[in-house]
């Protein structure tokens, strides 16, 4: 293959990867806080959560790794119901302010509380045979686990592209996204909806969570090491907007990689120009609402 | 105008009542003299804990600097520690590379260069809010620290400008390892400033500002000039900012990139919040608290402390809405009812 | 019986108080706790904990007093804080510990003014112990590792050009300068120089080494700080299919911290990295010291070059209070002590050299290997005997003042 082709199907590739792990975590944040504008500081400590789940599970119970992601989006999706109940569901009416503290807070709590049960070393998961190493397209070869990443992804995509596109509730969340009174007043219960979408999104950043160990290695730290870069995809995309999350998380994938790839000096300069490029222009994101 | 001389005494007492609070809302309360015996009063109780005071006089600085444009125009910003970066690197380069080691006028002159770079941002980024706003402060402040690490060669990277080296003040008074000196420097600067501040907040201009919080759809209305006002407010804010970054620079004596961090912004808006904003003593309540614990618990446990402070933020949202000042002014009226029923 | 064991220790402790004044040796310990580099703290913490442990009674009828605390992030402001501190409230005689290259550099005028000895057990960028006489290091600077490795790359290894890729900031800097003055002399050429952002976060390794892997050098200098990053390099490396593409990973022992070693997998086996020790370097102390750390702390924890830096920490500060009879006031007498103090500790012949309070060691080179027992390990290619940090030898740049 020429030498520039080779570059940019090298780009493209990881980013696609990349792209898809700022989605899948970030995916929940975008939804909760278009729908309830609840600032949940504490998404990542979600994705950390799911990520040491799937450590127990591979490490101590010798469960294969793709189950462990399954079992471990559950878990935590159902346990998140339990802080939305508890916790959040208290501070809907408070300004971002307190939502802000509270979910710092909270992820303070969950970074002490797994260095307490898992140490500071940062954790692997063992994976198996069929993702390591690179799988040979003919033209060439590519990093197995990355394409993993990027199938999965897509038929991520695809299934909540159709719950939400296409299903009852999928209508009743974007019209509680767009006037959550006027759902409310033709019926639709908006307290239950959040309930669910809370729990789904916490459910994809603890999958995000356990797909990103292979990447960066889990620590507690995990908890507030990203977030910056999901809010980001979050404000790039647009709040609560499905189209726009996936378009950030394109963008800014390939587009980080691509600096990184080509002009590593200024490697984490690009997101940023990036994010303020397009908030200038577009200040609520690329499908979010004026 | 007839009405108004029929209208009842006790209405009339009220409005008479409203206007001499008005009239008199920024006269010295007695109590607000607490703070200031309670630093001083710190100096001479733990004369070897300076070092620490001084730190939380500083982060207080910074903090009152986020209260003007966070609790009295309400301008939500997470790239505060850009301005706080700029006067570290102010007085650090101008030590560092130019040999100006005089600390008061580094003090102006980091001022002066961290008011200009928030008079340019706040321009072009007020007229955004909300959480675009958020992440274009967040970007700018990543950015510059982007900018310092590229030019690693100039700014001292991560590594920082070591071995910084600072006149006496007025000549006369030299660094102590105790830093006693400093904790005094600190305190008569954060004293000047809180004067300044106080006087801003209680002025029209003041005003306006917490009339743009509260809506600025109804001051846009009237004809108030809300952008200006903003970028005003947002530019004294980035000077004072600066001053408490060229503070942490002078009495370090020793700075690094990390200044420029999220997680800097972040904090001092995590304490501010603890203490409760648009008070002008939520900055002292916020950073004394945040810090005392963060420092009582990291000895009790190097390992753990953060579940402590976490613990402290989430019940502070449960039980304090309005932040600790604001739970104490609570129970202060309660108290007075109290008193009133008996 | 018992009453007459008691009359007995009772007698021995009043002979040996009065033959020797009994003193309580106060020392703070300033090691990341908290944040993203917690581990490395807990690595030299362990290993500090394990000697006094172990070696309290070496200093009989004087003891040890620790007091720790939190370096935090690698800013230098909370290390000068909680350190000066230490000083002046908690009246600290010798200071030791200090992970983060900023916080030695923070430290300096402080440490300086005080006179209180300051023993590094890890921050490695080279010019640190020019900056106060009240400086020494036991653990190594980045030239220790980096600039051996350049001639040993070219002349064992076989590199004959080199792409670097490194961590954004200082110690990433002076490792691949020191392995780039190295080779080069060595004649070597380096192609492609690769900063793979601020140690702050772990990257996404691969569009870093994809690059490299394009440009098809014969090896690639890796620097990475030795926590969280390293599992990252190597499941990168691994899976980019590098090796087979011909592009050997070598670099400093960073590269393979012990502790995370058995996490790597295959990717990492073949990896070639200099350094000053590894578990399953052979020498006495170095199986005593393992034994005695899987003892204190389970069969699958693992101490890593830092935890055998700060076993020799403690253990020179150990044997200069002996030496001092407990009258460790006097800092300057301190590390006059120190200077030229020298040892068999588990990293092999370790001594303090009299004229730079840095350290002088042995350098091996030791590739990755799977062992007998199924474990990754590593197996020693050359050792090159009595280090000095190079930078401070030929005087490049800050080390030169």
């Amino acid at each position: 293959m020429p030498y520039y082709a080779n570059i940019a199907v090298s780009i493209l590739f990881d980013g696609l990867a990349y792209a898809m792990f700022l989605f899948i975590v970030s995916v929940g944040l975008s939804v909760t806080m278009g729908l309830m504008g609840f600032v949940n500081l504490a998404h990542g400590a979600f994705a950390m959560a799911g990520g040491y789940v799937v450590v127990s599970l591979t490490r101590s119970l010798g469960i294969g790794f793709v189950p462990a992601l399954v079992i471990a989006a559950f878990a935590v999706g159902a346990v998140s119901v339990v802080f939305e109940r508890g916790l959040y569901r208290r501070l809907y009416k408070a300004t971002d302010l307190e939502q802000v503290l509270l979910t710092i807070g909270l992820a303070f709590m969950a970074i002490a509380t797994a260095t307490y049960f898992y140490g500071p070393i940062p954790k692997s998961v063992p994976l198996p045979e069929w993702l390591q190493g690179d799988i040979n397209l003919g033209f060439r070869s590519f990093p197995s686990y990355r394409a993993f990443l990027i199938v999965l992804g897509a038929v991520l995509i695809a299934v909540l592209w159709y719950a939400f596109e296409r299903t009852n509730i999928g209508a009743k969340i974007r019209a509680a996204v767009d006037n959550r009174r006027m759902a409310e007043s033709v019926g639709i219960n908006v307290d239950l909806l959040f309930t669910l979408t809370f729990a789904v999104g916490s459910g994809l950043a603890a999958l995000g969570g356990g797909l990103a160990i292979q990447l960066f290695g889990l620590s507690p730290s995990f908890a507030v090491l990203y977030l910056v870069l999901f809010l980001i995809v979050v404000a790039v995309g647009g709040l609560g907007s499905f189209k726009g999350t996936l378009l950030a998380a394109l963008v800014l994938g390939i587009i980080d990689t691509a600096g990184k790839y080509l002009y590593a000096d200024a490697g984490g300069f690009f997101v940023y120009a990036i994010t303020v490029a397009v908030l200038l222009v577009k200040p609520a994101g690329f499908y979010g609402r004026e | 105008m007839a009405a108004s001389e029929t209208i009842n005494p006790q209405r009339k007492q009220a409005r008479e009542r409203a206007a001499a609070h008005l009239l008199s809302r920024h006269h010295f309360h007695w109590a607000e003299a607490l703070p200031w015996v309670i630093a001083i009063a710190a100096f001479y109780v733990f004369p070897d804990r300076m070092t620490f005071g001084n730190q939380v006089l500083v982060m207080v600085l910074f903090a009152l600097s986020l209260d003007l444009i966070l609790g009295y125009a309400g301008i939500v910003t997470l790239g505060h520690a850009a301005f706080f970066g700029l006067g570290a690197y102010t007085v650090g380069l101008g030590a560092a590379r130019l040999g100006w080691t005089e600390p008061i006028s580094g003090l102006f002159a980091a001022a002066l260069i961290s008011a200009f770079a928030g008079l340019i941002t706040g321009w072009f980024l007020l007229r955004y809010r909300g959480l675009t706003l958020l992440m274009l402060t967040l970007a700018t402040a990543i950015m510059l620290q982007e900018a310092g690490n590229l030019r690693s060669d100039f700014s001292g990277g991560y590594d920082g400008l070591p071995g910084l080296e600072f006149k006496p003040l007025f000549g006369v008074f030299g660094y102590d390892l105790y830093g006693r000196t400093n904790y005094v420097y600190a305190l008569v600067v954060l004293a000047v400033v809180f004067y300044f501040v106080r006087r801003i907040v209680y002025s029209p201009f003041g005003q306006a500002l917490t009339g743009i919080r509260e809506n600025v759809r109804r001051m846009h209305a009237i004809g108030s000039p809300v952008h200006r006002r903003l970028v005003t407010v947002y530019t004294i804010a980035a000077g004072i900012a600066g001053i408490a970054g060229a503070l942490f620079t002078q009495t370090n004596a020793y700075v690094t990139l990390t200044v420029f961090d999220f997680e800097n912004s972040a904090k001092v808006m995590v304490m501010l919040i603890l203490g409760g904003t648009g008070r002008l003593y939520g900055a002292f309540i916020g950073a004394v608290v945040y810090m005392v614990l963060e420092d009582h618990l990291s000895k009790l446990s190097p390992t753990f402390w953060q579940f402590g402070i976490g613990l402290l933020l989430v019940l502070a949202v449960l039980f304090a809405r309005r932040g600790l000042l604001g739970l104490l002014e609570d129970a202060g009226k309660y108290l007075k009812k109290k008193k009133v029923q008996s | 019986m018992k009453f007459m064991r008691w009359l007995g220790l009772a007698a021995l402790a009043l002979t040996v108080g009065s033959t020797a004044q009994a003193e309580t040796i106060k020392i703070g310990v300033v090691l990341p706790f908290s944040g993203p580099n917690a581990d490395l703290g807990h690595q030299i913490d362990k290993a500090f904990d394990l000697y006094i442990k172990l070696h309290t009674k070496d200093i009989a009828p004087h003891k040890v007093e620790i007091v720790k605390r939190d370096e935090g992030p690698p800013t230098g402001a909370v290390a000068k804080t909680v350190t000066t501190e230490l000083i002046t409230n908690d009246k600290v005689q010798i200071l030791t510990g200090f992970v983060f290259s900023p916080s030695a550099i923070a430290l300096a005028p402080v440490v300086t003014q005080a006179k209180v000895p300051m023993i590094i057990a890890n921050a490695g960028t080279a010019w640190i112990t020019n900056l106060s006489p009240y400086y020494v290091r036991l653990s190594f600077s980045m030239w220790h590792h980096g600039y051996p490795m350049g001639a040993f790359a070219f002349s064992k290894i076989g590199c004959k050009t080199a792409a670097l890729a490194y961590t954004d900031f200082p110690p990433g800097k002076d490792s691949t300068e020191a392995f780039k003055t190295g080779f080069e002399k060595a004649g070597g050429k380096v192609d492609l120089s690769i900063p793979m952002g601020s140690p702050a976060q772990v990257p996404d390794f691969t569009p870093f080494f994809q690059r490299i892997k394009d440009a098809k050098p014969d090896c690639m200098y890796v620097f990475i700080p030795s926590g969280a990053h390293a599992t990252g390099v190597a499941k990168a490396y691994g899976e980019l299919g590098m090796r087979k593409a011909g592009v050997k990973l070598i670099g400093p022992m960073d590269l393979i911290p012990d502790n995370k070693l058995q996490d790597m997998g295959d990717a990492a086996i073949g990896t070639i990295v200099m350094g000053n020790y590894a578990v399953d370097l052979n020498n006495a102390e170095n199986k005593a010291f393992n034994a005695e750390w899987h003892k204190a702390y389970g069969k699958d924890s693992y101490p890593d070059f830092m935890s055998a830096a700060g076993w020799d920490t403690m253990h020179a500060i150990f044997d200069t209070i002996k030496k001092l009879n407990g009258k460790v006031e006097d800092g300057s007498k301190v590390i006059d002590a120190m200077k030229g103090w020298t040892t068999n500790g588990p990293r092999g012949k370790v001594t303090i050299d009299a004229a730079t309070r840095d350290i002088v060691q042995d350098e091996h080179a030791m590739e990755v290997i799977r062992k007998p027992d199924g474990k990754l390990g590593i197996k020693v290619l050359g050792t090159t005997k009595a280090v000095k940090d190079e930078c401070k030898v030929q005087k490049i740049g800050r080390c030169g003042t």
